[in-house]
This record gives structure tokens, sequence and C-alpha cells, in this order.
């Protein structure tokens, strides 16, 4: 008897969960496939009438690819830096013995929890004297930055959990530390490093505030910019927008399916460990 | 934990290079930003030159209506919103803790949310919240057209249609942070409770929240330190407005430092959304400290 109530309350929740977090974005996949004609009607229609082309439109005359590519660029440079940079420290982190450690670790928790308006103005000053307003390089260079302190957090906890007796045998065989970093651990570590790889990458594609302020040029623009600023001629372009949004989290929707798991252990990682 | 030993050195100089790049483009700007807050600068005036003013423009944002407007709407934003999210996130990670057949795909579906890129969130809201077109119309009022509320025209329902969003934005993260803590519960604890006869309510309430407490907290922390960053949200569905009804503060700021060029000012107004964030955090941490060495006496 408690046991059916107890299945009950729980097939509720999953429902409710399930629901919530997709029917709105739903109805954004609904009003993509409706000719302009249902998209504006008034009550709006709760069914589509299959009608595609405000996805071949986005592409032609609201140059999508274009961001799309500038996405991709930004987002990959940010990961692969970020991942080179924050492998080796956080490696050392974790394994080499040395002072200051603790202080490292809490000050960049302390420099993630930096809100971006702070940063911005002078960033926005370096990039003009050194040319690189309107870069993809002067946009990655602030992300990087900002990503790296969770990037070093995630693989830190991974390192942490591997077993030293590889390393140990590595040492005796005549490693070096990058040696052992390189050829035993970072195999190892290879599902931490891609759940820091995701996060890092899913920050930088998402981004706003900076991307926006430190790219005025259409051409140089990424997808966040181009969907908030997206204006039509006469009307807001519903359907484009609506179906531009569905391409633009395309993406994000297979990687979350794909890496649940490793996205799951990630984001709790730092957060229990801290 | 047996660490290997090794040289110090190597350590540092593999450290070294992340640390550089933190601190050139993220610790360095904080700093000049303090800096350039302690002057008066207007961009595209040179002619003035940037003279030092002291405390001046933090003296003026004391006196600023706009910006005690803007506080007010950002606290008001972060109280309620945080309070929903770890609400539902309780929810949300009770229901995904469970075992279940296909638990993988509804963790994934709870995901999306929170991998929606906060623009495209914003822009699907406004649309749901659009006066002619929207499905929020659709739902509460069906054909009855005469009905429709423009709800991002009037100032209180601007305000709740963006905690809506954003509550629907970062549910499912504050889950995942509360979820870490339910799977560190020992079974033992649940067992013991039932052989003292308490039903699945009374474990909930005596087992589960006391020891939840230090995942609650540190879900409570992210999600106020992140909620009062707001921006995106703002930019896309209100612009601020209507009047400066949803004009929380690092929108002012932006407005402020880019569109006004208040170099000086802006810089105040971000150092002002530091301050309480770091004011916050400390806050937080002392409790989460505490409750943490109160878990390791049971």
């Amino acid at each position: 008897m408690r046991y059916t109530s107890k299945q009950a309350w729980l097939l509720g929740g999953i429902l409710l969960s399930v629901m919530g977090s997709l029917f709105p974005f739903f109805w954004f996949v609904i009003t993509s496939i409706k000719s302009q004609v249902r998209v504006e009607a008034i009550p709006p229609t709760w069914f589509p009438d299959w009608n595609f082309s405000f996805y071949q439109t986005v592409f032609t005359d609201h140059h999508f690819l274009r961001y799309i590519g500038n996405s991709l660029m930004v987002a990959g440079s940010t990961t692969v830096v970020a991942l080179i940079l924050g492998v080796p420290a956080a490696y050392a982190l974790v394994r080499v013995r040395m002072a200051g450690k603790v202080w490292i670790l809490g000050g960049l928790l302390t420099v993630s929890m930096f809100p971006q308006i702070v940063i911005v103005g002078p960033v926005w000053q370096m990039l003009s004297t050194m040319g690189g307003l309107n870069t993809h390089w002067g946009l990655v260079l602030p992300y990087v930055g900002l990503t790296l302190p969770l990037a070093i957090w995630i693989l830190a906890t991974f390192f942490k959990e591997l077993p030293t007796e590889l390393e140990e045998a590595a040492r005796v065989d005549g490693c070096t530390t990058v040696q052992t970093m390189l050829k035993v651990m970072a195999p190892l570590a290879a599902p931490g490093i891609f759940t820091a790889a995701i996060l890092t990458f899913i920050y930088a594609w998402n981004e706003f505030f900076l991307a926006l302020l430190l790219l005025t040029d259409p051409v140089k623009q990424t997808l966040p910019v181009g969907i908030a600023l997206f204006q039509g001629e006469f009307t807001m372009p519903w359907g484009e927008i609506a179906a531009a949004s569905v391409l633009a989290t395309l993406p994000l929707v297979v990687i979350v399916l794909v890496f649940q798991k490793g996205i799951v252990s990630g984001l709790s990682a730092g957060a229990v460990k801290s | 934990m047996t660490r290997i030993k090794s040289d110090e050195p190597t350590g540092w100089f593999m450290i070294f290079p992340a640390l550089a790049f933190v601190g050139t483009l993220i610790l360095y700007p904080a700093v000049n930003s303090f800096t350039l807050s302690l002057h008066r600068i207007y961009m595209g005036l040179p002619a003035l030159g940037e003279p030092f003013v002291g405390i001046d423009n933090y003296l003026h944002l004391l006196q600023d209506p706009v910006a005690r407007q803007a506080f007010g709407v950002t606290f008001g934003f972060v109280i309620l919103s945080t309070i929903l999210e770890i609400i539902l996130g309780l929810g949300i990670a009770l229901v995904i803790h469970e075992h279940f057949k296909g638990r993988g795909w509804v963790r994934a579906a709870v995901l999306v949310p929170w991998a929606i890129p906060t623009v495209v969130a914003s822009q699907m809201w406004r649309f749901i919240f659009n006066d002619q077109y929207g499905l929020a119309n659709l739902v509460l009022f069906g054909d009855q057209v005469s009905l429709y509320v423009p709800w991002l025209a009037y100032p209180g329902y601007a305000f709740l249609a963006i905690v809506f969003a954003d509550v629907w934005k970062t549910a499912s993260f504050a889950g995942l942070l509360i979820l870490a803590g339910l799977q560190v519960i020992p079974e033992d604890c649940y067992d013991a409770a039932r052989i003292d006869g308490a039903n699945a309510w009374q474990r909930f309430w005596h087992v589960t929240l006391p020891l939840l407490k230090p995942a609650l907290l540190t879900a409570l922390l992210f999600r106020t330190i992140d909620a009062f960053r707001v921006f995106d949200l703002v930019f896309v569905m209100t612009q601020g407005g209507p009047g400066d009804a949803t004009q929380v503060i690092q929108f002012y700021g932006y407005k402020t430092l880019f569109t006004e060029g208040q170099v000086g000012y802006g810089t105040s107004i971000s150092m002002a959304v530091f301050a309480t964030i770091f004011i916050l955090s400390l806050f937080y941490i002392r409790t989460v400290g505490s409750s943490l060495l109160k878990r390791e006496t049971i």
C-alpha cells in the first residue's frame, strides 16, 4: 500500500520535472515549424503546419552560419586553451607537495564568483590598446580567465580520486612529473578532462555579456549576441528567432543526452568537496 | 592519501601559466576597476581629464535614487528566485535520486533548461509572455482574446516573468547540487529511522533535511551569487522596463558604463555589486563551514 503511494508520488514528480523542463522549449520548437500566418494567428494555434521556411530564412537572410562559425571558433578555442592551462595546474595542485595550495584553490573559487561587470571595463581598455576588440582571440582571453577556475576545480576533484600506485610505478621507472602526468594520469583522467571540456565549451557557447560588449562588429558576433539582437524589418520575427534558437540549442541537447552522467558528476563534484 | 614526493619547482611551473592568466585577465582588471571608480571619467570626453575624486562616486551612489531602486529590484529578484529554485531543485533532486527505469533520460531532460543559452531561454519566455501570440495567454484564456494580458508591459508581471524565466532556467542546476548532497547520506540513517518507526515524511523531515543542510547552503550560495549577476534575461526580455521595474543593478551598471559612458561612476556601481556578492559569500561560507563541522561530530 505504502509502496504504491510512493510510486504514484514518484511518477507525478517525474512527469512534472520532465514536462516543466521541456514543454516551454517545445513551444518554441512548434513555433519554428509554423508558417508566418500561423505564428501571427490570434489566438495562437497549438498545432504547427510543418512549414520549414523559417529554417531556410535564418540561413539566407540572417547569416546564421556565420554566427555558428564564430561561436564554434570562440567556444572551441576557449576549451582548448583552458584545458592546456588547466590540466597541468590541477595535476600539480593535487599531486605535488607544496605550500599554499589551499590558498590557491580558495582564491580560484573566489575569482569564479566575480561578476563579469567588474572586469569588463578594464578588459575592454586592455583589448583596445592591444587591438583585440572585435577579434575572436580578444573574447577568448577573458573567457579562458573566467572558465579556468571551474575547470581546475573539476579536474582537481577527478585527479584526486585516481590511484597513486600507477604514478609511483611510473616514478620508480624514472618518469618526470610532467611525463607521469601526460603518459599515465591524463589517459586515466580522460573522463574528468572530458567533463571539464564540455562545461567550458557550454559556458563559452552561451556567454552573452562580454560577447555583447567586446564584439560590436556583426561579422564577428557570436550566436547569443545574434539571437539577442535579432531584428525584423517591421515586426519581431518570432518564427526566425524560434528556428535560430532551436538550431542553437540542438547541439547542447545532444551533448546533454550523450554526456548526462559526466555533466551530473562534474557539476556536483566541485560543490560537495568544497 | 599519500602524495608523491616531487620537485616543488616543477609544480609551480605547472601552475604558474594558469595563475598568470587568471591574474592578468580577471584579478588585475578587478583591481583596476576599483582604481577607476575613484576617478571621474567620461568616455568620449578626454578634454575633461580623469581627475581623482576619492570616494565621490560612492557617495553619489548612496544618493542615486535609480541605483537604490535597482538594488531593491535585484534583492527582490535574488530572494524570490533563489527560494523558488531551492524548493523546486529539492523536488527535482528527490525525483532523480530515486532508482527507476529511464532515470538517465529524466536526468538529461531536466538538464536541458540548464544547457540552453540564457539568451535563447530569454527569447523563449519573452515569446511565451507575448501579448498576442504567447503561450501564457493561450493556456490561461484560450480563445477569449479580449482577456489577453500584455504581461511584460505591467511592472509587477514583468518582474514576475523574469523570476519565472530564471527559476525555469536554473532550478535544475540547484537540483544537481542538492542531488550531490543526497548521494552522500548513508543508507544506515534511514534504516535506523525506520526501525524507530518513522514514516516517509518523518524520515524526510528529521533525517534527509538536516543532513542535506550543507548541500542546500551550497546550492543557495551558488544560486544567490549567480542571480545577483543577472543580466541576459533583463536585456532580452524587458531592457529594464517598464519604467525601471525590472532594472537590476548589473543592467544599470551596464547602461551607466557603456550607454552613458560614465566610466568612473559605472565602475563604482560594479564594485558595489562585487562587494555585496563578496559579503554574501563570506557569510554563507562561514555558515556552511560550521554546519560541516557539526556534521562530523555526529
